[in-house]
């Protein structure tokens, strides 16, 4: 027993063999959006800082955040934010038994990304 | 090597080790931030646009700069937690240390500029 093979054994099938999945997919999504709001986040810090500073620098950084380029990363952050919002929601289903065989799941995926797209657009007609 | 027993060698070198806190810790705050994201949202984009004077005036207000504030602290709180895992996942060794520790200090850091800025525009 204490001499069986160890740290040559094949390893299990990864990303490399798996087909895309709606799951897996969706699984991955949520993390990227997640982690890509650290930008916007620091933005909107950087944002309160300048108002809290001066006009002058307000108007800088207000300036860059609401040009095409600010709008932009604020419209897909915003396109993240419901998507994660939405997922999280998913996890928080999961995590309490419920809705984990593989149909549920991938209509719920479903509801997320279609649901993010739609409150993305309502929040963008109300703001 | 030879000599260790499996039982030996296996300590300690589990995955349930102390994942509950940190799980819970992101359940907590994903609840949190349920009801704080469309609060947020819809304060800070309706306010996002005004003028200096009128930003001034409405984050001045109790309501928007309270749900701004708490709406950084528990997300950056709930971010650095989720970018912990990220870098655990794909990150090894001495670098993965140092990389959760600057993103702890970012998240951290940005939290309490946020909310110094806000205090001091609302005050």
């Amino acid at each position: 027993m204490a001499d069986v093979n160890r740290g040559n054994r094949p390893l299990s099938p990864h990303l490399t063999i798996y087909r895309p999945q709606l799951t897996s997919m969706t699984s991955i999504l949520t993390r990227i959006t997640g982690n890509a709001m650290l930008i916007a986040a620091l933005l909107i810090v950087w944002w309160f800082l300048a108002a809290a500073t001066s006009a002058e620098y307000f108007d800088f950084a207000n300036g860059f955040i609401t040009s095409w380029f600010g709008d932009l990363i604020m419209f897909l952050s915003l396109l993240g934010l419901w998507y994660h919002t939405l997922a999280g929601i998913r996890h928080l289903i999961w995590d309490n038994g419920y809705a984990l065989d593989i149909p549920t799941a991938e209509k719920l995926g479903w509801a997320a990304l279609i649901g993010s797209v739609v409150l993305t657009i309502i929040t963008a007609l109300i703001i | 090597m030879a000599y260790l027993t499996d039982r030996k060698r296996a300590m300690g070198l589990g995955s349930a080790k102390s994942g509950t806190a940190h799980f819970w810790a992101m359940k907590v705050s994903s609840v949190a931030l349920l009801i704080l994201i469309p609060l947020f949202v819809f304060t800070f984009g309706s306010a996002l646009g005004g003028t200096y004077e009128e930003i001034i005036a409405y984050y001045s207000r109790p309501f928007p700069a309270i749900v701004a504030a708490l709406t950084l602290i528990v997300g950056f709180k709930h971010f650095n937690d989720g970018v912990q895992v990220l870098i655990e996942d794909y990150v090894d060794g001495l670098s993965q240390k140092v990389a959760i520790i600057l993103m702890t200090c970012l998240s951290y850091g940005a939290a309490a500029v946020g909310v110094f800025a806000i205090a001091r525009i609302a005050l």
